[in-house]
């Protein structure tokens, strides 16, 4: 279980990190980083996968299967359009 | 099960942060996403062992449902169209972390602190925005809605809008369970995105899009609080901070503050700034542009949006691997912001096959344009507007462009006599030095390549 200021020190040493991976990226890499970032907070699919599954009332296993749908486009649709758009780099070889 | 359930996770939030670390170096970046991927894929299938789950039908349902129309539609789009899948796919994951608050708020207090509802009103009002607001960037790029809609007393209607909202999501942790209010809440900030949204000009949209997406981080990262699950915490928190330094990034190329962008001008400001500032455009015919381009000795591409819906980056690749058999040296040069997304540009000439070598950013080449011949631009437009420079008036001013102007010679290739995305007057296209070719990009590069061909 992670409570309290466990809680606010991973989100702490979380957001240093996210800041220091982007920190040099080359702009060439600047749309398919956003594309591979928008791909990662697909996580948000094992916690729409929890709450339909302790979902209880209709409306609840309404909104739960709506939020699994969407997650789920989330996270298969950002990993799609960022595989492509890095496939692209693949033929080029080195950088300047 | 619960410890596997914990070690597969913090195994998912390793994968989630090497492979972003992986794909900010362009020869490791195509490793980067199925290293993510995989993390991805384990917690995923682990979830399904967490403790008490039930409605197993409805779950697979939405996964299946979900996923191959997300797998069809990201398969199929074209690469020009990639900036709005981005913003459809990235509504799509605020709009899950919303669906998570709402289900938590509609339950009520049971178990939860304060503190947590608090997290759970702030995620779900964040989720939202960034939901609406992305669907409607997302229909701004796809030319569902054509016009930025602006109305009088728009911004304290918006701000009123959200305060209710905000007053209203302060109420929730104190009640009891669900009710109304929830729906209230949720209704009004779906409105608020919508609205925020929809003045904005599609010149922005980059920045915005760049934005929600740090937004929908952000709001995964609290719900991730909410469900006690550390995998969302860090892959949340991780996304909202990498994407708030992108966006950083992106409103620093323009020039502008991301208040700006979502505030500021574009929407209003383009009335006559520059009127009278621009000479008469001439017009020029293929063959001689093909000729211009064949016997100087540096010509520079500057492409932009124009090129993507042109679809005319291989033709220009062709244009350039002619040009340089002929001995001319063909460098590209792209703005941070050229395209709907910054990058959009690289990733089409990427697609195209032009080598990195070749591709060069704005303080790279803009010492170089004296010395240029010809100036090729393609469906870029507010990147080379010298009043960016020159007039202080101009909404765009003091935003770094590209210095074509200084080049000997350019030619502009453009659909039509009508402005750019922002509605600016462009002022390079009135010089002396200046030609036009109006036509569709591809068609005219393709009549470019045969006028070279024939020398």
């Amino acid at each position: 279980m992670i409570e309290g200021f466990t809680a606010l020190y991973i989100f702490m040493l979380a957001a240093f990190t996210g800041y220091e991976v982007i920190a040099r990226v080359p702009v060439i890499l600047h749309t398919p980083l956003m594309s591979g970032s928008n791909f990662i907070h697909g996580i948000v699919l094992v916690g729409a996968m929890v709450a339909l599954g302790h979902a209880g009332t209709g409306l609840e296993r309404a909104i739960g299967f709506f939020g699994v749908l969407l997650a789920s486009m989330n996270a298969v649709g950002g990993y799609v359009v960022t595989e492509r758009m890095l496939d692209m780099f693949k033929s080029n070889k080195g950088g300047r | 099960m619960g410890v596997v359930i914990q070690i597969s996770y913090f195994l998912a939030a390793a994968l989630f942060i090497l492979g972003l670390k992986r794909m900010s170096s362009p020869v490791t970046a195509r490793d980067g996403i199925v290293w993510a991927g995989a993390g991805m894929l384990v917690a995923t299938v682990v979830t399904f062992f967490w403790h008490g789950m039930s409605n197993y039908l409805l779950m697979i349902l939405a996964i299946a449902v979900g996923s191959s129309v997300a797998w069809i539609s990201g398969k199929r789009v074209a690469m020009t169209t990639m900036p709005q899948m981005i913003a459809l796919y990235n509504g799509m994951g605020g709009g899950a972390a919303a669906a998570i608050a709402a289900i938590e708020l509609l339950r009520g207090t049971n178990g939860h602190s304060g503190a947590v509802m608090g997290l759970a009103v702030i995620g779900g009002l964040i989720g939202t925005v960034s939901f609406s607001g992305s669907l409607i960037a997302f229909a701004k790029l796809q030319g569902l809605i054509k016009r930025s809609i602006v109305f009088p007393m728009q911004q304290p209607f918006n701000l009123a809008v959200l305060g209710t909202a905000v007053v209203i999501g302060a109420l929730l942790p104190f009640q009891g369970s669900g009710g109304v209010l929830v729906f209230v809440f949720f209704a009004l900030v779906l409105t608020f995105g919508v609205l925020m949204t929809l003045p904005i000009g599609g010149a922005d949209m980059p920045v915005v899009i760049s934005l929600y997406n740090a937004l929908t981080g952000l709001a995964v990262g609290l719900e991730g609080f909410v469900l006690n699950n550390a995998a969302m915490i860090i892959a949340g928190t991780v996304v909202g901070a990498a994407g708030s330094l992108l966006t950083q990034l992106m409103a620093r190329a323009m020039n502008r503050s991301i208040a700006n962008v979502l505030f500021g001008a574009f929407g209003h400001a383009p009335a006559a700034a520059s009127a009278g500032e621009s000479g008469a455009l001439k017009p020029i015919d293929a063959d001689d542009a093909g000729i211009m381009m064949a016997y100087s000795s540096k010509v520079v591409v500057v492409p932009g949006y124009g090129m993507a819906v042109a679809q005319a980056q291989h033709k220009i690749w062709e244009l350039a691997e002619l040009l340089e058999e002929r001995g001319v040296r063909v460098k590209f040069a792209i703005h941070p912001v050229a395209g709907r997304m910054p990058g959009h540009m690289n990733v089409l000439l990427a697609e195209a096959g032009v080598p990195y070598d070749k591709i060069y950013d704005l303080d790279e080449i803009n010492p170089e344009f004296p010395t240029v011949d010809v100036a090729l631009v393609i469906g870029a437009n507010d990147v080379v507007n010298p009043v960016a420079r020159t007039n202080p008036e101009s909404p765009i001013y003091g935003m770094p462009i590209l210095n074509t102007d200084q080049a000997k010679n350019v030619l502009v290739i453009k659909r039509g006599q009508g402005r750019g995305f922002s509605g600016i007057e462009n002022a390079l296209f009135g010089k002396d030095h200046t030609r036009m070719l109006y036509g569709d990009a591809q068609d005219m590069v393709s009549k470019l390549i045969q006028a070279v061909k024939r020398l």
